[in-house]
C-alpha cells in the first residue's frame, strides 16, 4: 500500500468517526425523537427515510382501473419487470397495506407505476382507481418476487394472462421493447378478459401487435367464453400450435393457474406463474390462536384471546381486563377478530400485523398472533 | 370530602337503580359508538397536522434560543418552547400513548412505540396511569393519582403534623412534576421502604430505565442546546429550564383540576366489586371534574378539560370530546346527576382549597374566623407538638366547633 492510500484511509476513518459523533450529538438533542422525526418535516423522501412515495399522476385505463405515477424515496433499490410492491395507503384514515405488480421497468424518471383495477367491496383498489390524488404520500416496500424473466430470453415465449394478470407482464413487455436493439424473442400473449372495453393497456398490447412485435390472441369471455386450458378443440394446444417449444410465464385467477399448472405438469413444459394472493376472509365465531412460538390454543367466539391464551398457560401482557389501558396491546399476524363490546370485526391479511387489544377481543377465525 | 360509601344523608347516587345505571351504561357506549363510526380521514389529518406544527414549533424556538443572548430572543424562544412542550405531553404525547390513534395503524403515533418528552418513561408511566389510574379512578387506596401517596386527600386520612406542610409539597411537586411523575410511576416510596423492595431486580431494571431517561432529557436541554448556543449557554439552559417549569406548573394545574376539585367524590374499594359497566361508567362520572372555556385552552389542556369525556372513554381522539360534551351534560341532567365543570382559575382555586383545608385537623378552617384565629392557632400549635392523646381530644373539639359554625 502506497503511503498516500494510507493517508486516504486513515482520514475516511477519521471522517467516519467524526461522522458518527456528529450523529450522536444530534441524536442527544432530539431525543426521545430521532432526528428523523425532524428531518421527514423537510423531506420525507430523503435517503435515509422510511421507504414511502409520492403521488406524481393518476391516469385512468378502463372504466375501473388506473395507473398510478409514484416517485419513490431515495432509498428505493430498484426493480425487475414482473416484480410487485407492498403498497400502505390511508383509507379513511386507516393505514391499509395491500401488494401490487410494478408496470413498468426502471424509468428514466426514477418513478415507478402500479396498475389497480377496482374490484367490488375493495377498499383499497376503489380508494386508488377513484380517490387518491397527486401529491398525496404512500408508504411502500422494496420491490419483491420471481415472477421475472429470465437472463438470457427464451426464443420462444406464451404469456397468458387474465384480467389484472397482465400488471406484471406489461412491465415485462415495456422493457423488453424500450431496449436499444429489438428484441430477438418470439412472443406469445394470450390474454383474457371480460370484454374488448375491460382489456387494460388494450390499445398499447393492439399496437405492440400490428407493429410486429407481438402475436397477441385476445379473449373476450363475454362473447367467447372462458379459456379451457386442456381442450384440444379451443384450448391452448389449438391457439398456439408450437407450444411444446415455448416457455410460459402466466398470471391470472387461480382457477386458470391451476389449469396451467395442470395441464403443463402433465406434457413437461416449463411454466413460471404468479399468483395474486387475494385475502378473502370470512368471519365466523371462535377459532385457533396460533403464537409465535407454534403454541395453539382453541378459542370461543365469546371468550376474550387474553382470556383464552392464559387458561391454555400462555404468559400474555395484560392491563385493565375492559379495553380501556392499551397493556395487553399485540400484533395479530394474520386472521380476524371480534371486538366484544360492539362487535366490529379487524382483519389481519399475511403480513400486516394489525395491533389489537387481547383483552376485548375474541377469535373469528384462525389467527396468528405475533408474541 | 368522604367517599360515596361513607357520606352520611344523601347519596348523590342514591336516585338510581341498577336498572337506570344500565340505562346509562347503554346510553354511553352509543355515544361512543356514534364517534367510532364517523371517526376517519379527517381525525387522522388532524392529529398528523398537530404533530407536524408541534414540531416546527419546537425547532423554531430552539433556532431563536441560539441567540438567547438577547433579551426578545429569550422571550420568545422560551414561550415557544414552553408551548411546544405543553403540546407534546397533553395533546399529544398523553392522548397517543392511551391508544387514542391505534386506530390509524401508523406505527409512528402509536401507544406501543410513542415516547414522550417528559423524565417518566412512557412504559412505566402506560401502567401507572392508564392500567391503575383509568380503570381505579378515585378508589381510595387503589388510585395512587389521589394524592399521589404523598398527600392528605381526604377526611378519613388522620390528620398528622407533617401535613402542615402539604401546600408546600404540593407546591414543589408542580414546579417538578415530571420529576414527581417518574418517582410515582417508579413507585418509589414503597420500593425503597425495605430492603427487599429495593433490591428486588425487577425495581432496580426500572429504576435503571428511569435515570436513563431523566439522563437523556436532562442532557438534551442542559447540556447540548446551551452548549450549541455558544455565548448563549446560560441563557439558553435558563430558557430550557424555565420551558420546563411552565410545562410543570401548567400540567400539574390541569392534572389536580381532573380529579380534586371540592365536590369531586371518591369511592370505597369494596364498592367496586362486581362492578357493572354501568356501575364503571357512574364511577368516572362523578370521580372527575371539567374545566370550561375557549378551544385554545381546551387544546393547551390536551383536552383534558373535558375530563368527564376523558374517563368515560379514554381511547376516542381527543378532538372528539368537545362535541360529545354535551351528550354526556344531557345525560348527567336526565340522569340527576352533578356535572363538575367551572372556568380553570375556579377549579384551580377548588383543588388548592382542598390542598390547604386537608393539610389542616378536620374543622379547622370552617370553626376559624378572624376573631379566634389566635385561639384557633394555638390550638393547633399543641395539636401539632402534643402527644397523641392530645392531638385527639383537639381533633374533636375542632369538628365539634366547626359542626356548630355550621349549624348556625
Amino acid at each position: 500500500m502506497s503511503l498516500l492510500a494510507l493517508r486516504d484511509s486513515t482520514g475516511r476513518r477519521r471522517g467516519a468517526a467524526l461522522r458518527k459523533r456528529v450523529v450522536r450529538v444530534v441524536e442527544a438533542a432530539t431525543t426521545p425523537l430521532s432526528p428523523a422525526d425532524y428531518l421527514d418535516l423537510i423531506n420525507p423522501l430523503r435517503s435515509g427515510a422510511e421507504l414511502r412515495g409520492r403521488i406524481v399522476e393518476v391516469l385512468p385505463e378502463t372504466a375501473d382501473s388506473a395507473t398510478l405515477v409514484i416517485k419513490p424515496s431515495k432509498d428505493w433499490a430498484g426493480h425487475l419487470p414482473g416484480q410487485y410492491l407492498r403498497v400502505g395507503v390511508e383509507v379513511d384514515g386507516v393505514r391499509l397495506w395491500r401488494t401490487y405488480s410494478l408496470t413498468h421497468g426502471p424509468r428514466a424518471d426514477g418513478c415507478l407505476s402500479i396498475t389497480v383495477k377496482a374490484i367490488a367491496d375493495g377498499v383499497v383498489s376503489t380508494h386508488l382507481v377513484r380517490t387518491v390524488r397527486p401529491g398525496q404520500m404512500v408508504q411502500l416496500g422494496q420491490a419483491e418476487g420471481d415472477f421475472v424473466l429470465s437472463d438470457p430470453l427464451p426464443e420462444k415465449l406464451l404469456l397468458v394472462t387474465a384480467g389484472s394478470g397482465i400488471t406484471p407482464v406489461i412491465g415485462m413487455l415495456r422493457n423488453l421493447f424500450s431496449r436499444a436493439e429489438p428484441v430477438q424473442a418470439d412472443i406469445v400473449l394470450l390474454h383474457s378478459a371480460l370484454s374488448r372495453s375491460e382489456v387494460i393497456f388494450g390499445e398499447e398490447l393492439r399496437r405492440h401487435a400490428a407493429e410486429g412485435r407481438l402475436r397477441l390472441v385476445e379473449l373476450h369471455t363475454d362473447v367467447d367464453g372462458m379459456l379451457d386450458v386442456a381442450d384440444p378443440e379451443r384450448g391452448l394446444a389449438a391457439i398456439v400450435p408450437d407450444l411444446a417449444e415455448r416457455t410460459t410465464y402466466a398470471c391470472g385467477p387461480v382457477g386458470l393457474l391451476d389449469a396451467l399448472e395442470e395441464h403443463h405438469g402433465a406434457h413437461g413444459l416449463p411454466l413460471h406463474i404468479e399468483r395474486f394472493r387475494t385475502t378473502m376472509v370470512v368471519a365466523g365465531e371462535g377459532g385457533t390462536v396460533t403464537f409465535a412460538d407454534g403454541r395453539s390454543v382453541e378459542a370461543d367466539g365469546s371468550t376474550p384471546i387474553l382470556d383464552a391464551a392464559e387458561g391454555a398457560g400462555v404468559l400474555m401482557p395484560s392491563g385493565c381486563r375492559m379495553g380501556v389501558c392499551f397493556g395487553c396491546v399485540l400484533p395479530l399476524r394474520e386472521g380476524v377478530v371480534r371486538d366484544l363490546r360492539n362487535g366490529a370485526l379487524t382483519t389481519a391479511a399475511p403480513g400486516d400485523g394489525v395491533n389489537i387489544q387481547t383483552c376485548i377481543s375474541a377469535a373469528a377465525g384462525p389467527c396468528q398472533i405475533d408474541h | 370530602m368522604t367517599t360515596l360509601q361513607k357520606k352520611t344523608g344523601t347519596s348523590p347516587t342514591a336516585h338510581l337503580t341498577p336498572e337506570d345505571i344500565e340505562l346509562l351504561g347503554v346510553e354511553l357506549d352509543a355515544i361512543r359508538q356514534s364517534i367510532l363510526d364517523t371517526r376517519g380521514e379527517a381525525d387522522a389529518a388532524y392529529i398528523r397536522k398537530v404533530i407536524d406544527a408541534q414540531r416546527k414549533l419546537e425547532l423554531a424556538s430552539r433556532a431563536v434560543l441560539l441567540f438567547s443572548l438577547f433579551p426578545p430572543a429569550w422571550f420568545v424562544g422560551t414561550a415557544g418552547l414552553s408551548v411546544a412542550k405543553i403540546v407534546e405531553n397533553m395533546e399529544i404525547g398523553h392522548n397517543v400513548m392511551h391508544g387514542q390513534w391505534d386506530w390509524m395503524r401508523d406505527p409512528k403515533i402509536h401507544s406501543t412505540t410513542w415516547e414522550w418528552d417528559n423524565a417518566s418513561p412512557a412504559d412505566q408511566w402506560k401502567h401507572s396511569h392508564n392500567e391503575l389510574h383509568h380503570t381505579y379512578t378515585n378508589v381510595v387506596g387503589k388510585d395512587n393519582d389521589l394524592g399521589y401517596g404523598i398527600m392528605r386527600v381526604d377526611e378519613e386520612q388522620r390528620w398528622h403534623p407533617l401535613y402542615l406542610a402539604q401546600p408546600l409539597w404540593n407546591f414543589v411537586n408542580a414546579c417538578f412534576f415530571e420529576y414527581g411523575i417518574a418517582a410515582y410511576d417508579l413507585e418509589l416510596g414503597k420500593n425503597l421502604a425495605t430492603e427487599k423492595r429495593r433490591k428486588s431486580p425487577q425495581f432496580r431494571a426500572r429504576a435503571k430505565q428511569t435515570l436513563k431517561k431523566i439522563r437523556n432529557q436532562a442532557t438534551k436541554d442542559y447540556v447540548v442546546h446551551p452548549l450549541v448556543s455558544g455565548p448563549s449557554f446560560v441563557h439558553t439552559l435558563s430558557a430550557n429550564f424555565t420551558a420546563n417549569l411552565v410545562r410543570n406548573l401548567w400540567t400539574h394545574s390541569v392534572i389536580m383540576c381532573g380529579h380534586f376539585p371540592e365536590g369531586v367524590e371518591t369511592f370505597e374499594r369494596t364498592s367496586i366489586e362486581g362492578e357493572s359497566r354501568g356501575d364503571w361508567y357512574l364511577r368516572q362520572m362523578l370521580g372527575s371534574a371539567n374545566i370550561s372555556g375557549s378551544k385554545a385552552m381546551h387544546f393547551m389542556t390536551g383536552n383534558l378539560s373535558h375530563q368527564i369525556e376523558h374517563h368515560l372513554f379514554p381511547d376516542l381522539p381527543s378532538n372528539r370530546y368537545a362535541e360529545i360534551a354535551p351528550q354526556v351534560r344531557a345525560l348527567f341532567e336526565k340522569f340527576g346527576l352533578n356535572y363538575h365543570s367551572a372556568p380553570l382559575p375556579a377549579q384551580v382555586y377548588s383543588a388548592w382549597h382542598k390542598v390547604v383545608r386537608l393539610s389542616l385537623p378536620n374543622g379547622f378552617l370552617a370553626s376559624t374566623n378572624a376573631k379566634n384565629a389566635p385561639e384557633q392557632l394555638k390550638k393547633l400549635y399543641k395539636m401539632s407538638t402534643g402527644g397523641p392523646k392530645v392531638r385527639r381530644a383537639i381533633a374533636a373539639r375542632f369538628e365539634q366547633e366547626a359542626r356548630r359554625a355550621n349549624a348556625a
